[in-house]
């Protein structure tokens, strides 16, 4: 029997919940509003089930600290806002180029710079892609809701498993300090993936000789499995081989084509509204909350409207998109920074794709998303 | 006797070292106190960050990882907490170390975790060509400071003495027996051990100041070194430009981090025990 949990929770509580059903068993963090419920959450929680919280002296050392304990096979997180996200981004790095499974949450606040910290934004959207430097892949997830904290956050350590690779989950202030209802399922019901492990002698083991789907197969350390790693372009063995262009195009392709063969997996999103609609609303994040709200209420009033959620933003589900705007006369995109997705939605589809912006720290409400749909 | 090739990666060889370079002297003093200790290859973390030290691990036979620079202490506290049963040892530069990673460097001090240290001090940035380090003596020529430095180093023992660091020791390559022996300590230490290691770099340190050749810098480092016993008499006018060799700082009082931990650990568990 399987036995569901009905609780009211705040998103930052929950996603603290998900990531320790998925097996996040480390956790090392420094105080940043709106995150520092996730870090306070975690000291709490690590230390009963035989994990290992710390507070690192700033987020590089946390970054640090958590692909370190990866290396040592364990689940861990991280979690921050804007400051810290741009101090964590040289781990993000060294986690993708080592094929290093870490999950990093990014509760969004108002930028740039230390900007407004307790009040929301969608400033980083971009910097999540591209924050770090070199051409690295990245799986980003972005939850609307607590329930969806939950869940991402799941889903997050999954695909970092699967794929040996760091997860970025998007939060913001609104999604991570709102509470709301939620039903937790029994955690044995959840299913959980855990890294490959080689099945080869330790003579023959070369930590970067990927499977079929591309991801490299891991063994345990302190064992006979002695290997190398190094955050250089590296052979299979993991050696330098910083000036050979033949490995070099080999692994950095590799790296990118993990996450196509993946792109299934990755792949999230939620339709809500009219099915036969003439404007169709992409949102993510808190903005997807006003989105439900406003085409609720303009289908009341016989508009057609709808609204396609992307849970998951990077790799960016175009084909999603395209399929959804196709059948739209226009989309509209609101976000709570100047435009910062919207390019990826244009590139997407021909279909006239109009912005909705604010970035002075305010959500973005279904009335001001009611009065611009009237006007398209 | 240790046969030092039993720990070495053979297919890796020849290292990138230049010649005359103290780094393969240190690795081979490393090696030794590893094998005294009776560490064994298939328990023991070698971890670095990046930098001409950092390429200690490429060819030594352990288990092994190259970080990013000045990071390698963060990544060892993680390792360390979860396999708590592996010895873990981090070789590292004195830019990686006391400058880009200076503060990972207090932290982890004051933090006493158990890990075991080696800071190759050749005062200069050398894999990046000669530019001043935070332990370049002044004045000195670098390739960034070409008419002096202006910058004045530090003592970084003295840095993670005063931050916790329970075990401190500095030694240079020309006292290669006194180098491996206090790396035999700090690997028995139970806590943060440090060994600083005076080392040269006639490539780009030791060209550009007329130092002559390595032979020379190494005698250059006997004559500049006095026991921590000798330094005990000497007033610090006398101390000026010398280099103590010798444990600095052995003390038992503080307990390691992961014990430390695990106390917390049964005082959450017993308040959780109370509430059920
Ligand atoms: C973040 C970052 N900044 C700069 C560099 C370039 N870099 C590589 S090695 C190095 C200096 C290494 O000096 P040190 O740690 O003293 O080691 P040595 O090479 O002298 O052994 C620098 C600056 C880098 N790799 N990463
Ligand atoms: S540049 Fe200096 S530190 Fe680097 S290998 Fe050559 S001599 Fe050694």
């Amino acid at each position: 029997m399987s036995n569901t949990t009905v609780r009211f929770m705040q998103g930052n509580e929950a996603l603290v919940e998900g990531a320790l059903v998925a097996g996040a068993r480390f956790f090392a963090g420094y105080p940043i509003t709106p995150a520092s419920e996730i870090t306070e959450g975690m000291s709490a929680r690590l230390p009963l089930v035989g994990g290992v919280f710390l507070q690192m002296e700033d987020e590089i050392a946390s970054m640090g600290a958590a692909i370190g304990a990866s290396m040592a096979g364990a689940k861990c997180l991280t979690a921050t806002s804007g400051p810290g996200f741009s101090l964590k981004q040289e781990g993000i790095g060294i986690a993708s180029m080592m094929e290093i499974p870490v999950v990093i949450v990014d509760v969004m606040r108002g930028g740039p710079a230390s900007g407004m910290s307790t009040l929301p934004s969608q400033m980083d959207v971009m910097q999540a892609r591209w924050g770090c430097h070199g051409d690295h892949p990245i799986i980003v997830l972005s939850p609307a809701t607590v329930t969806e904290c939950y869940e991402l956050a799941i889903k997050a350590f999954n695909l970092a498993e699967l794929i040996r690779q760091p997860v970025i989950i998007l939060s913001d202030a609104i999604v991570g300090h709102l509470r709301e209802r939620i039903e937790l399922p029994d955690p044995s019901t959840v299913k959980i993936i855990n890294r490959k492990m080689t099945d080869k002698p330790p003579e023959e083991y070369a930590p970067f000789e990927a499977g079929e789907d591309d991801v490299p197969f891991f063994a345990e350390r302190g064992t006979a499995y002695r290997y190398h790693m190094c955050s250089n372009v590296h052979t299979e063995k993991g050696f330098p081989a910083d000036t050979n262009n033949a490995v070099a195009a080999k692994l950095i392709t590799r790296l990118h084509r993990k996450l196509d063969n993946y792109a299934d997996e990755i792949t999230c999103y939620k339709f809500f509204g009219a099915e036969d609609y003439d404007v169709l609303i992409t949102a993510y994040g808190c903005v997807t909350r006003a989105a439900r709200d406003a085409a609720k209420a303009l289908n009341a009033e016989g508009r057609k409207v709808g609204v396609l959620q992307l849970q998951s933003l990077w790799p960016f589900p175009k084909a999603v998109v395209a399929e959804y705007a196709a059948k739209a006369r226009k989309v509209l995109m609101p976000e709570i920074n100047l435009g910062q997705l919207i390019d990826q939605v244009r590139l997407a589809t021909d279909r006239p794709v109009e912005g909705l912006n604010r970035c002075d720290g305010a959500e973005i409400r279904p009335e001001q998303i009611i009065e611009k749909v009237r006007e398209m | 006797m240790t046969n030092v090739k039993d720990y070495i990666r053979q297919d890796k060889l020849p290292h990138i070292w230049c010649p005359g370079c103290g780094d393969g002297t240190i690795a081979g003093a490393m090696i030794r106190a590893i094998d005294a200790c009776g560490l064994t290859k298939d328990n023991t973390a070698l971890i670095t960050g990046i930098g001409c030290s950092a390429r200690f691990n490429n060819i030594m036979d352990f288990h092994t990882f190259q970080t990013a620079h000045g990071r390698a202490l963060s990544y060892a506290t993680g390792f360390k907490m979860m396999k708590p049963e592996m010895d873990v040892l981090v070789a590292t530069g004195d830019g990686d170390c006391a400058g880009i990673g200076g503060n990972h460097l207090i932290h982890t001090a004051r933090r006493n975790i158990d890990l075991t240290v080696v800071m190759i001090n050749n005062q200069i940035y050398g894999m990046t060509g000669g530019q001043y380090s935070p332990m370049t003596p002044y004045p000195s020529i670098a390739s960034t400071a070409q008419y002096s430095t202006f910058e004045y180093p530090f003592d970084v023992c003295e840095l993670v003495k005063a931050a916790g660091g329970t075990y401190v020791a500095r030694s240079t390559t020309y006292h290669i027996n006194l180098t491996q022996k206090l790396i035999e300590n700090a690997i028995r230490h139970k806590g943060f051990s440090f060994v600083e290691v005076i080392s040269q770099c006639p490539t780009n340190f030791g060209k550009r100041n007329k130092m002559g050749s390595p032979y020379d810098m190494l005698m250059k480092q006997k004559e500049m070194s006095v026991t921590v016993e000798q330094a005990k008499d000497m007033s610090p006018e006398e101390l000026e430009g010398k280099i103590v060799i010798g444990e600095l700082v052995n003390r038992t009082d503080r307990k390691p981090f992961d014990e430390v931990y695990q106390d917390m650990v049964r005082k959450a568990l017993a308040k959780k025990g109370e509430k059920l």
